[in-house]
């Protein structure tokens, strides 16, 4: 298993890398020039061509696109002194570039966004897993009866409101009607857990809830399948309790398909959940690279996206991992 | 000097041409399937050897049956017959052309005369397409028929098998199982081929239906005048349907022969045990129980098959020669040929190797030095002299 | 009255130890079982009654759709009895099974009734290891410790001879072959030594030489323990080596029953004797013709009226009044006399079968018969000379 998991990182390395070739190459040869939104946000939109002739040769955007990418993939090793417009920039390793608005190296204000995002991932995945599988597994159970029709029912309509209505109600009733969450946001686990806690606990519920719909449904389509296999018929004339035949026998085999999809859920909220983080104030990546792309922020655009692929290959050899140990029969090659 | 003992048989009993005796003649069939490392680069391991050169015939207008049980290869084989696999080496004659290293345009043509019926109704017919669709697709991409024409031609296989020729417009999911065989038969024959590939055709139906389709082939037989290839594990229904039978293990031909030589004089122990095995209504009727031949242990992998002869570990009569040399297929009788060093019938077989002379080694399979082996041919079809096993001779009809 | 799980719900008592000595291991009577779906009831077994003596084997046969598993899982209480209407009674081992709380089934499963089913590749999960579905079917009806409960599991494995069975212990069903797999589950099932061991087409996915192991097998294992078994197949072959007793079912219903070497002799139900003429026998004459039973299976949701074979009988015409179309016929016993009985209207099904089919299908067997019945007429005019 270490090999395969050591010949998965070193392809995951290789996709990493096309990916921030292929971000590289997009800035490059986009349809704006790359170097306006520096010289805009330098002299608040009034930026002049003879100045932006000098910005671009500055950052090096008449030079050729291999050198600079050679430049900038060296600078992420062993970091690199940036030029923005007219001012040099120390970027310590890693590089990933200047913050053209802060002038603040990428990853320092990286290292205290992520950790939102890392946090909020955490919770609602949790959720997602822990109500959405319980609800659909306790609907498998009793599929047919009316406790089925409700909880799909529910699921359903809850999956049907748009989210961010879903987030603002939430916000609007929890928060500033009944004020039971009142401060919702960001505060590092290190300096107070419990205010930590506090701050997220009401972001996850919403995110969690509403997120698990997917999971009932298809964990309850995944058990009743799974529940009508021939070995469940063995279990029970092996005179086993209902429990151990659900919770041990259908559960385990119903659950690969749905490793699946929470892997691509958590590569999808590791990526930022943009919504959750603009209702809530959290100041997470999703927040942080929307607002960079909308005033052409490129160096924080890229880094938001290295940060999304990473976790993309990541979760799935996590997914291919559990998959191994669920399933006896899946040999890792 | 080497003598070929089987030298190809160009005339037939009489004396017709054997391009017209044998719709099919299969020599020296191979088939194995690359077994790939784990790693970054993969590369082929081993090969699951699952056809090893085998031969045989089939005669026009009558059917040769294959019998085996699971990983022999039968199946391998009928679908190398169809080319729904390609050789790895062999050859494959129809009609007298070889068709096995075609390419795909050139083996259009052939597709029309060698179909294919498969084992599972319920998986080999396409649900979303109307019954219909099914059996009129083949026409209409041979051009078999005018286009108008398809639906008269539907119409009349469908009642030919015995299905309501109005039910062109139903889907599979409203036939029963047995149906919905008769409706890949239909198929099957929608292009009138001359060579028929029935891949266990009635294992997965009920009884009393089996018999119903069983019965059904063979009236199709004799209309049509159409040659099968039938494939089998149940050894009941070959006997039945098939004058001519050939048994498989572990990729090989171990005997094969007409009815009555395959069935009351079998002479490989492999056959004797199938046919011990096979549960007997009359016998257990009449009283009593008779001596299974108890096989031991599993058959084994086709991957590292065993060296010499490959049924020697699970055989009783296994001895050292069986280890070193891999007895070639042998002809014993007219229409009779077994793979074995101690063929014989059951409870007479020889203490001597048969074969051992011809082979050139001595009787623990060492090679005897200043001895030249004679070269004992696979080839497909029976010759007009055969080794007679009591006496030692040659024989010539 | 409201049941709940843990309730039992029939109104028949357990028999008390007195009535149990004198009666057989598994008594069923009159077991009718029907599944309410969408398109109406399927009546899946009506009236089914037979019974099984502690060492000795009862052969079910039947094609898809006669009832046959459903009436065996119904033994074991295996049916969802929310969805299932079921009525009758089955006594193992002088307990009610129908109507039994799903508390005290539990308790009976794995235990005092055994059953293996038809592919033992889904039949077995696939996750988990081969030792530790043994252990857990040990462990379930004894408190023992888990070594101790592996040790019984390689024990088993041993038993039912598979090879290096301690190292095998922990590997996992797919990496055995068929037969193996099917030995498995014959050693799961009998792990706990229960008195009743119901198979279901235990060889029907089987290669025939590994069939031939596994009823030798059986049988052996039927010697060391006593157990009784019911075999469910539709290959009379099985049936005639292996079976004891026969009962053929159609439509849901016991059509014939009785000593295997009668009904496979003597057979007189048109049913049976289709069963019987449409199956090649391997060493049967060759020139012997293959006899199918014309049509289909019948539909269990409106089942023909009157006898539910008559649309695919060749004999109806031989019943005066047009019975067979109208009025179901009861099970009488058959003129060999003895435990022998069946469903149907034929006067003299004896003599139809000993002209009409036998010598289509076994000419050489009709032969041997008829001598059979000759040397039998003789004797039996030897004892009343004397």
């Amino acid at each position: 298993m270490f090999a395969y998991i050591v010949k998965r990182l070193i392809s995951g390395a290789i996709v990493v890398t096309l990916v921030s070739m292929g971000v590289f190459a997009l800035f490059w040869f986009g349809p704006r020039n790359p170097a306006l939104p520096l010289c805009n946000i330098d002299t608040s939109n009034r930026c002049r061509t003879a100045l932006l002739h000098s910005y671009e040769e500055n950052m090096g955007f008449n030079d050729s696109v291999v050198h600079q990418y050679g430049l900038w993939a060296k600078g992420v090793v062993v970091g690199r002194t940036m030029e923005l417009g007219p001012r040099p920039y120390k970027c310590h390793a890693p590089c990933l570039g200047i913050d053209y608005r802060t002038k603040i190296p990428v990853w320092d204000e990286m290292k205290q966004k992520f950790p939102a995002t890392l946090s909020l991932a955490a919770g609602a995945s949790l959720m997602y897993l822990i109500v959405g599988v319980s609800v659909g597994v306790l609907a498998a159970r009793r599929r047919g009866t009316w406790a089925d029709k409700a909880l799909v029912t529910g699921s359903l309509l809850i999956s049907s409101i748009p989210y961010y209505l879903v987030a603002l109600l939430a916000m609007l009733w929890f928060t500033i009607s009944l004020g039971l969450f009142p401060q919702t946001g960001y505060f590092p686990i290190t300096h107070n857990p419990a205010k930590w806690f506090a701050g997220l606990i009401l972001p996850w519920l919403v995110l969690g809830i509403y997120g698990s719909t997917a999971y009932t449904r298809f964990s309850r389509g995944s058990m009743v399948e799974s529940l009508g296999e021939d070995y469940i018929r063995t279990a029970k004339a092996k005179g086993l309790p209902a429990r151990t035949i659900v919770f041990k026998h259908a559960l385990r085999a119903a659950m690969v398909p749905v490793v699946t999809i929470f892997g691509l859920d958590v590569a999808t909220l590791l990526a930022g959940t943009i919504f959750t983080e603009r209702i809530f104030s959290i100041e997470g990546i999703g927040k942080w690279g929307l607002d960079a792309v909308t005033v052409k922020n490129l160096p924080v655009v890229s880094a938001t996206v290295m940060v999304a692929s990473v976790a993309v290959v990541l979760s799935n050899l996590l997914v291919d991992l559990v998959y191994s140990v669920l399933d006896p029969r899946v040999r890792l090659t | 000097m080497t003598q070929t003992i089987s030298d190809r048989p160009d005339a037939g009993s009489a004396g017709v041409p054997a391009e017209r005796e044998h719709i099919l003649e299969v020599t020296n069939l191979r088939k194995y399937f690359p077994v790939k490392s784990s790693g970054l680069i993969r590369r082929t391991v081993g090969q699951v050897q699952a056809v090893d050169g085998i031969s045989f015939a089939v005669p026009r207008g009558q059917t040769l049956g294959l019998v085996g049980e699971s990983g022999c290869g039968k199946s391998t084989t009928g679908r190398l017959v169809t080319r729904l696999y390609d050789p790895t080496s062999g050859s494959m004659k129809f009609e007298g052309r070889e068709i096995s290293k075609l390419n795909r345009r050139h083996m259009m043509p052939f597709r029309q005369e060698i179909q294919m019926i498969f084992q599972d109704p319920y998986s080999s017919l396409n649900p979303r397409h109307t019954v219909g669709t099914i059996i009129g697709t083949p026409m209409k991409v041979h051009k078999s028929v005018p286009k108008d024409k398809v639906l008269p031609r539907v119409r009349e296989l469908l009642a030919l098998v015995g299905l309501n020729p109005e039910h062109y417009n139903r889907y599979p999911n409203e036939f029963s199982g047995g149906q919905r065989q008769r409706i890949g038969i239909a198929r099957a024959l929608a292009l009138a081929p001359k060579l028929l590939v029935a891949d266990e055709p009635v294992s997965a139906l009920d009884v009393s239906i089996q018999a119903q389709v069983v019965n059904l082939l063979e009236d199709l037989q004799k209309e049509m005048d159409i040659s099968f290839l039938f494939i089998a594990h149940d050894l009941a229904v070959i006997r039945h349907f098939c004058p001519e039978i050939a048994v498989m293990y572990l990729g090989k031909i171990v005997e094969i022969g007409d009815r009555e030589s395959v069935y009351h004089h079998a002479h490989h122990p492999y056959t004797q045990a199938l046919l011990s095995a096979a549960p007997d209504v009359k016998q257990a009727v009449i009283g009593g129980r008779r001596d299974r031949i108890r096989l031991e242990g599993d058959v084994p992998s086709p991957i590292n098959p065993p060296s010499g002869c490959r049924f020697r570990t699970r055989c009783p009569l296994a001895q050292d020669i069986c280890a070193k040399v891999e007895p070639p297929l042998l002809q014993v009788g007219p229409k009779h040929k077994v793979a074995c060093h101690f063929a014989g019938e059951l409870g007479h077989a020889p203490k001597h190797p048969v074969m051992s002379d011809l082979l050139g080694v001595d009787e623990q399979g060492s090679p005897v030095p200043g001895k030249q082996a004679t070269a004992v041919g696979n080839e497909p079809g029976y010759d007009s002299s055969w080794l007679d096993l009591k006496s030692g001779r040659t024989v010539t009809a | 009255m409201t049941t709940t799980a843990s309730q039992d719900t029939s109104d028949r008592p357990d028999l008390s130890p007195e009535e149990r000595a004198d009666e057989p291991l598994l008594v069923v009577e009159d077991l009718t079982v029907r599944f309410p779906t969408h398109d109406g009831l399927v009546q899946a077994v009506t009236g089914l009654s037979y019974q099984l003596e502690q060492g000795s084997t009862l052969g079910i046969v039947g094609e898809s759709g006669s009832g046959k598993s459903v009436s065996s899982m119904a033994v074991l209480g295996l049916h969802d009895m929310k969805r299932t209407q079921m009525s009758g009674s089955i006594r193992l081992g002088g307990k009610e099974i129908v109507g039994m709380s799903e508390h005290r089934l539990m308790k009976i499963r794995g235990q005092e009734a055994a059953m293996i089913f038809q592919d033992p590749l889904s039949a077995l999960h696939p996750f988990f290891t081969v030792g530790k579905q043994l252990s857990e079917a040990y462990l379930v009806h004894n408190n023992v410790s888990r070594k101790a409960a592996r040790v019984r599991a390689v024990e088993m494995l041993d038993r039912v001879g598979i090879p290096q069975a301690r190292t095998r212990v922990d590997d996992y069903p797919h990496q055995f072959s068929g037969g193996m797999r099917q030995r498995v589950m014959i050693a799961m099932a009998l792990i706990n030594d229960p008195k009743l061991l119901i198979a279901d087409e235990p060889t029907t996915a089987l290669d025939v030489t590994v069939q031939a192991q596994i009823l030798d097998l059986l049988q052996e294992l039927q010697r060391d323990f006593n157990s009784a078994i019911v075999i469910i197949t539709h290959d009379l072959g099985v049936v005639a080596e292996m079976a004891d007793d026969v009962l053929v079912m159609y439509a849901g219903r016991c059509v014939e029953y009785g000593p295997g070497k009668e009904i496979l002799t003597h057979p007189e139900m048109p049913y049976t004797w289709g069963l019987l003429s449409s199956v090649p026998d391997v060493s049967a004459d060759a020139d012997a013709r293959l006899i199918p039973i014309r049509g289909n299976p019948p539909s269990l949701l409106s089942p023909p009226a009157g006898c539910a074979f008559h649309p695919r009988c060749d004999h109806t015409d031989k019943v005066p009044g047009g019975l067979c179309f109208t009025q179901l016929p009861e099970l009488t016993p058959a003129s060999t006399g003895g435990n022998h009985i069946k469903r149907c209207h034929l006067a003299n099904p004896e003599e139809i079968y000993q002209t009409e089919i036998l010598p289509e299908i076994a000419p050489d067997l009709a032969e041997v018969i008829t001598q059979g019945n000759i040397d039998e007429g003789q004797r039996e005019d030897e004892d009343e000379d004397r």
